[in-house]
């Protein structure tokens, strides 16, 4: 292909860049990419973490490789490390202590990637909150929300088949809880585990095949739906906090180059840094001091990784027997009795159920709000004391299966019956959302109407003033126009009753809908409007600062 | 003042009916002026930051310098001691080398690069002109295909695309790598390597264990004599397993049926929980029970080794025992249901 005028570039770079330009039209990436805004805010911080720590597990993961070998067939522990000598284990634990005693350096990456690991999904876990409790998800983000709780089930499949590697003590326990969960599948959980395990529990196979899941197909998902997600996330352009001068049809920050790349670019070494920093000081998964797998032994108090706690708690709560009345249900049929392992499975159906409520709440909040609007202004949680609430709700429901996980260490680190702690976890399991989604939706509206307040009294001073007659008020300072303006700019959806369809009939989900709509909205809190300001600013007109007397807002 | 509600604390939540008016909402002053910074002002002070951002990228080569120390100076440790000086050193040589970056580079952004917010607008994600076009794109694919118009090629292809995928699903069917048919594989739960006859031996020493040995309020972690010249020795212990110990014999509460199981109070159990397959590791002598650490089950001994708290569903399974000629204990026979936890075709 020829160009009419010819470019002569200049300078070597030049020459270099020229060059590639006219095989790949890189300029046209530069003129998108080079000065795109990015809005700035704390809390968009999140996602990044959990990018840059996925970049720190595969470099640290491919060095592991390099040594690490996932056979289970018998040897016997020659390294360096005394107390094991001479003890039979598999190759791949024994190469895991290679990694850790004999290769230089090999425990320090042991330690980054298994910290990355655990900040990885750390760090996806709270960008999702974030991105809930700001309803980042709205319109016309819903798919990448789904694709953001995909990787949130990948980064725990990730870190669970990674776990299982070095094949020590804790590890083959892990294996054998699966295992058990696994064989309580209805029909064809039987057959599933010994397809798993290529034959019975523990065999000697399943190391390999979590690898080849733990090293390929894993992070190959991972990185597809990351390059996916962020594909979206320039497609649609970042949300942002509403604020003066910003609106939905703007996006407000800094360009990509070079504030952005550079402060983007500059966290990644951060965080690598931090990661460094903590595993060079802190010992993770001490695997040398389980010693090999082995189905008789097992240690009391040890922990599965964080992520893991909820589905472990939730094990430990359900209970097996009520009375005398097992859970173990045998169902009669024609051929024969079969069993249901309902102690194994409904605690299953409720972690399946809490994910699956992750993946369809944008459709879930749309079908209430009837709001087919697109949405780029980030609702304050506060704004949106519905949503704040079933967030809480589900958070508190987290925590309470996550300290079921710790029942134990509960009992013994405050000196109570272990069958009690477990009582009130089960009693807080079904409380504690009610009660989080009650607290948590006061506070909102509390909040809500403080903001009100400060809008029409203005901020407290810090001040306090006496009186002629005696009387102790603090001083009030108007707030500034911007500050008005984002205390004021956002909505507030209100109960949408049930709607007849065309044919003039109210559906019985429309009635549902209606009365969940009255759930959520029927408490709400609206901006100040313009005139109700100009109304209290006249009313107290004769001060430039003035006193507190707005006693009906706080009933 | 408003139209906040002055009413009672029960409907203190609704405090203002919103008005959908929206000239009535305060207006939006547009973006905040731009602050400068000192070192926009202040040259000197950019020169400041200018230092102090080179000063960070040195800290970041004396972090590399400080990883090399570690590696080469430590060289192949010896110790404990040493490997945890080692990975201190690696640790913090690569922390310093990358904080000393980000830091230095984010310093740089946020005092010497412009702070000037900038606003670009927001294009609709789809234009109506183009989701036109697709249609008429797309339209005229499916025309040209003529898919619509000849379904017995459609039909016949999705009949096609249904069974071509089967086999793929159909040659995982080895991932058992033992051969097993599905009966064998349901089969093989039900047996363990204890029979009539068989020895019970400690774990892991395999020496076998004469009644005498086991004292009240003692309790042995026992294996099958001979697992550990077996072709799978895990496979064969992860369910062959049992806990043996010693009651006095009024404290057991015998069903007929289990009456000669036991020798003179010694009973074994299947150390496998039938939650889902710990090993059951903790037995508290003064109460009798044996406790999972995984999730708390609590079998009862004295009551047959009966579920009293935690999620298991189902009592460990007794194994039959007696003695033999020489005084050792021996198994009676295997056990009389599948151990661990429950399955679909278990009962
Ligand atoms: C995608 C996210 C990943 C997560 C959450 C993750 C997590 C983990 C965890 C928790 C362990 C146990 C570490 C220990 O304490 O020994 C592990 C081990 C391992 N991982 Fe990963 N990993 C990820 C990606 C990768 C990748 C991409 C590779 C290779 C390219 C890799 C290679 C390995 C190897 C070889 C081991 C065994 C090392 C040993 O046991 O010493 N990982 N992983
Ligand atoms: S495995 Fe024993 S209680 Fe869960």
């Amino acid at each position: 292909m020829t160009t009419d005028t010819v470019y002569q570039p200049k300078t070597k770079t030049g020459r270099i860049a020229d060059f590639v330009d006219q095989r790949t039209g890189a300029s046209g990436m530069v003129k998108e990419f080079g000065r795109k805004i990015f809005p700035d805010h704390w809390s968009f911080m999140f996602g990044e973490v959990a990018l840059y720590t996925f970049v720190i597990l595969l470099i640290s993961g491919t060095f592991l490789t390099l040594f690490f070998d996932p056979s289970m067939a018998h040897t016997t522990y020659d390294g360096s490390y005394n107390p094991l000598k001479g003890i039979g284990m598999s190759v791949a634990y024994h190469t895991s202590l290679d990694i850790s005693f004999d290769v230089r350096g090999g425990l320090f990456m042991r330690q980054v990637h298994h910290w990355s690991a655990l900040l990885f999904v750390a760090s996806v876990s709270v960008h999702m909150l974030r991105v809930f409790f700001t309803g980042a998800f709205r319109k016309p983000r819903e798919l990448n929300w789904v694709v953001g709780s995909t990787l949130l089930v990948l980064a725990m499949a990730a870190g669970f088949t990674g776990y299982s590697l070095p094949d020590d003590l804790l590890s083959g326990n892990g294996l054998r809880i699966i295992d058990g969960i696994i064989k309580a599948i209805p029909v064809v959980g039987t057959y599933i585990s010994a397809f798993l395990f290529g034959g019975e529990f523990p065999g000697t196979a399943i190391i390999g095949r979590l690898y080849m899941l733990h090293i390929m197909l894993v992070p190959a998902l991972i990185l597809l739906m990351v390059a996916v997600h962020l594909f979206m996330v320039v497609v649609h352009k970042h949300t942002q906090w509403s604020g003066p001068g910003r609106t939905e049809e703007n996006v407000v920050g800094f360009p990509v180059g070079p504030v952005y790349a550079a402060k983007a670019g500059g966290f990644f070494f951060i965080v690598f840094g931090v990661v460094a920093a903590i595993s060079a000081f802190f010992t993770i998964n001490p695997i040398w001091n389980y010693g090999p797998y082995d189905p008789s032994p097992v240690s009391a108090g040890t922990q599965p990784d964080w992520y893991i706690g909820w589905a472990d708690g939730a094990l430990r709560l359900m209970p097996g027997q009520l009375w005398d009345f097992s859970f173990d249900w045998i169902i009669p049929f024609p051929w024969g009795d079969n069993l249901l392992a309902m102690g194994v499975l409904v605690p299953a159906v409720v972690l399946v159920a809490l994910l699956g409520g992750m993946f369809v709440w944008p459709w879930v909040e749309r079908w209430i709000t009837k709001d087919d609007r697109e949405h780029h202004l980030l609702d304050r949680p506060r704004n949106a004391p519905f949503r704040t609430a079933v967030g809480v709700a589900g958070v508190v429901f987290y925590c309470v299966l996550w300290a079921a996980a710790s029942s134990d260490l509960i009992a013994t680190h405050f000196h109570v019956a272990l069958n009690d702690v477990t009582y009130w976890l089960r009693a807080l399991f079904f409380l504690g959302p009610i009660l989080g989604f009650i607290i948590a939706r006061r506070i909102a509206l509390a909040l809500q109407r403080k903001d009100r307040d400060i809008v029409l009294h203005g901020r407290e001073a810090g001040i306090i003033e006496m009186s002629p007659e005696g009387a102790f008020t603090e001083r009030h300072e108007q707030v500034d126009e911007y500050k008005l303006y984002k205390l004021t700019a956002f909505e507030s959806p209100e109960v949408l009753p049930a709607q007849a369809d065309r044919a003039g009939h109210v559906t019985r989900s429309e009635k549902l809908r209606g009365s969940v709509s009255k759930f959520f909205f029927e408490d709400r809190v609206a901006p100040v409007t313009k005139s109700e300001l100009e109304e209290a600013r006249s009313h107290h007109g004769h001060h430039a600062v003035e006193g507190h007397d707005d006693k009906e807002l706080e009933q | 003042m408003g139209d906040h509600s002055h009413g009672s604390p029960q409907e203190s939540g609704t405090v203002a009916k919103a008005q959908d008016d929206s000239l009535d909402k305060i207006q939006d002053p547009g973006l905040p002026p731009h602050r400068a910074r000192l070192t926009d002002t202040d040259p000197r002070a950019a020169k400041r930051a200018e230092r102090q951002v080179a000063i960070l990228f040195a800290i970041s080569m004396i972090g590399t310098v400080l990883f090399f120390v570690g590696y080469f100076a430590v060289g192949h440790p010896e110790s404990i001691a040493e490997i945890r000086l080692q990975n201190m050193l690696l640790g913090s040589g690569t922390a310093f080398a990358m904080l000393g970056i980000g830091v230095g580079i984010v310093h740089w952004a946020r005092t010497l690069m412009p702070d000037h917010e900038i606003a670009e607008s927001r294009h609709e994600v789809r234009t109506e002109e183009g989701r036109q076009e697709a249609e008429e794109i797309v339209n005229t694919i499916v025309d040209e295909s003529g898919i619509s118009r000849r379904p017995l090629i459609r039909n016949s292809l999705i009949g096609a695309l249904a069974l071509a995928p089967l086999p793929g699903i159909v040659i995982l069917r080895d991932l058992d790598l033992t051969k097993a048919s599905a009966s064998e594989i349901v089969d093989r739960l039900r047996h363990t390597m204890w029979d009539k006859g068989v020895r019970l031996t400690r774990d892991p020493s395999g020496t076998p264990i004469k009644a005498s040995d086991v004292q009240i309020g003692s309790a042995f972690h026992v294996i099958p004599d001979g697992l550990n010249e077996t072709e799978d020795p895990l496979n064969e212990k992860a369910k062959a397993v049992v806990l043996l110990m010693r009651l006095n014999p009024e404290d057991l509460n015998v069903s007929p049926e289990r009456e000669d199981w036991h020798h003179d109070g010694i009973v074994a159990y299947s150390k496998i929980c039938t939650h889902v397959g710990c090993p059951v590791a903790l037995y508290e002598q003064h109460t009798h029970h044996l406790l999972c650490p995984c999730h708390q089950s609590t079998f009862d001994l004295t009551q047959e080794c009966e579920v009293i708290f935690g999620p298991a569903a189902h009592a460990l399974p007794q194994l039959p025992i007696t003695v033999d000629a020489d005084g050792f204990l021996v198994a009676q026979s295997d056990f009389h249901e599948p151990v661990g936890p429950g399955y679909w075709e278990r009962p």
